[in-house]
């Protein structure tokens, strides 16, 4: 199968920090191709390593995913040589992060939140539930969440959300790596989306009202928040 | 025209530096060097930057060719740092400004690296990545503040290889991480180490205790040689940076970065970072060891921004602190 040739004739989405993404058809579907391409700063033995771990690692958790209902992207097929991933194309989406951005833009000056809420509550169930199933992101940001543009989102069980970009991911059932998880996302959605602390508390509180085993997790959360904090920052 | 001299003392560097609308008049700088196995502790550093701040205050004034009627602004490095050597050096900022009846500014350390490798480099809007031996942050600017997408979430990079350094051996002159650049050239073989990356967080952590664990068992046993520890190290931990850069660029819709802070003058870095940027059309923007390391004349240039922009600090409010993140500053000075 020459996977080359869909991705000359694909074109080019976005170039991400691990991958070209192109949209093709395949198999008369609309198809994502994620091309982890070598990437030349790196050692060559350094970069298979990853590239391999990380094609491999995002296949798993997201069929892991599927298999409990949390929303993610169908896997078509997978080429380990050229390190493709053919997955469902969520027609009609935009990331998490540009409907932040242009709801804080529409909604200005009225309050954000209230229009945002319901979202956050939506993240935070579905992290919820990908933590319960022992599958840690480890790269949640506001850009890879998909939410599709269809429904009211106005209303938390109307959203339809869907988690992407596993190539970071693994299995761990440790409070640890969960809180860690959150930790990154916290960071990242603060400094992405200025001033909607109270939106992430929001996410928080869905996130420990849906989860079995938050109270571990939140606890670990303000451990490693914590150790950020006090972290010398010398030179 | 506004002249604003900076007083840096945060870690092992002393220096004092002036700047008049953008142009360095000089930067005078001494390091604290400890013997081969030793790292500096915070009271033998301020003795050090004690004996020499005079002299360096000086040379700062001779070299600019200015007499202290000529100062406008005194700034001084309010934090993050060592406790200290902080102190001892606002000490003597503070005393000069009350000689000289000048105001007082307070700089953020993280905020100075920054705002100097602007000024030098011209980078318009860039996605900052500043390593140095206490920080590791990439940060990129919105909304009036220096906002932190990724950082490590134990130590700092610097400080993991100048640990290395301390384990095996290596000189800290002029510092452990130029001689590891300098050994890593002549390295090798690729000794495969833990690579941990988070979204756009790192972490050293691992890495750190596998190699001070193994670094003196595989040189022992022939394994390997120092110069291939040297190497492998700096490209694994060069690799997690460029990542972590590249992940925020991606995430921002950036096209430009900057590398500063001490660690920011290894070649390799910029040249691994040079190859990132080129495959995704971006710029890479960086300065040499003058600007990247501690220096005065990066607080003076943060300090001449602020001063310029209206913000200046009573004497009363003129403390230290050890701990000063890089987005608590309201930056006043950019739209
Ligand atoms: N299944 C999909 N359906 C629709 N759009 C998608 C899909 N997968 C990815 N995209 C789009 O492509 C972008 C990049 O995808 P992805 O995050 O998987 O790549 P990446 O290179 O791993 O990114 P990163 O820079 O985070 O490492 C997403 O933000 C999204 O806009
Ligand atoms: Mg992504």
């Amino acid at each position: 199968m020459a996977v080359s040739n869909f991705l000359s004739k694909g074109s080019l989405l976005k170039q991400g920090a691990e991958a070209r993404v192109y949209r093709d058809i395949f198999l008369g579907k609309s198809t994502i191709i994620k091309e982890r391409f070598p990437k030349k700063y790196r050692h060559p033995l350094l970069d298979e390593k990853l590239t391999h771990r990380r094609t491999v690692q995002e296949v798993r958790s997201i069929q892991r995913c599927r298999k409990a209902g949390i929303p993610t992207p169908v896997v078509y097929f997978v080429d380990y040589t050229s390190h493709c991933i053919f997955l469902e194309d969520i027609a009609d989406s935009v990331t998490v992060r540009d409907h932040i951005v242009s709801t804080q833009h529409q909604s200005h000056p009225s309050p954000t939140l209230e229009h945002l809420a319901p979202l956050a509550v939506k993240v935070g169930q579905i992290l919820a539930q990908m933590h319960d199933e022992d599958v840690v992101h480890g790269d949640l940001t506001t850009s890879n969440m998909l939410l599709r543009r269809n429904g009211d989102v106005e209303d938390a069980s109307e959203l339809s959300l869907v988690l992407i970009d596993f190539g970071l991911s693994y299995i761990s059932g440790l409070p640890e790596d969960k809180g860690v998880d959150l930790y990154v996302l916290e960071k990242a959605f603060l400094s992405t989306h200025p001033n909607t602390e109270a939106l992430f508390q929001k996410l928080l509180e869905s996130y420990t009202a849906s989860s079995k085993k938050s109270s571990a997790v939140i606890k670990k959360l303000d451990e490693v928040r914590l150790r950020g904090r006090k972290r010398s920052m010398v030179g | 025209m506004t002249v604003v001299i900076g007083f840096e003392g945060s870690a092992n560097k002393i220096g004092i530096g002036i700047i008049r609308d953008g142009e360095v008049l000089s930067n005078p700088r001494r390091t604290y060097i400890t013997p081969p196995g030793q790292g500096f502790l915070p009271s033998e550093t301020a003795r050090h930057h004690r004996g020499v701040i005079l002299t360096v205050l000086k040379e700062a004034l001779e070299q600019a060719a200015l007499t202290p009627a000529d100062i406008d602004c005194v700034a001084y490095t309010k934090g993050p740092g060592m406790g200290a050597p902080l102190l001892t050096v606002a000490l003597v900022a503070r005393t000069v400004a009350q000689l000289w009846g000048r105001p007082l500014v307070g700089v953020n350390h993280c905020i100075g690296h920054v705002e100097m490798g602007r000024l030098i480099t011209r980078a318009h809007n860039p996605t900052v990545l500043y390593v140095s031996g206490g920080n590791t942050q990439v940060i990129a600017y919105s909304e009036r503040r220096y906002r932190i997408f990724g950082e490590t979430i134990d130590i700092a990079v610097g400080n993991c290889l100048d640990r290395f350094a301390r384990v095996i051996k290596i000189s800290n002159d002029p510092s452990p991480g130029y001689n590891i650049e300098q050994m890593a050239k002549r390295g090798s073989q690729y000794v495969e180490l833990p690579y941990t990356v988070k979204g756009m967080d790192v972490s050293f952590s691992g890495i750190q205790s596998y190699i001070e664990e193994a670094a003196n068992k595989m040189l022992a046993s022939a394994q390997c040689t120092a110069e291939d520890l040297c190497f492998s190290l700096q490209e694994t931990l060069f690799s997690m940076l460029v990542e972590i850069t590249e992940r925020a660029m991606a995430h921002c819709g950036s096209q430009e970065v900057l590398i500063v802070g001490g660690v920011g003058c290894n070649l390799r870095l910029q040249e691994m970072m040079g190859v990132m940027c080129k495959e995704r059309g971006a710029k890479l923007f960086a300065t040499d060891e003058r600007f990247c390391i501690d220096n005065g004349a990066m607080i003076a240039q943060a300090g001449w921004e602020m001063f310029r922009s209206g913000q200046v600090t009573e004497l009363r409010d003129s403390w230290i602190t050890q701990r000063y993140r890089t987005d608590e500053v309201e930056v006043t000075w950019r739209d």
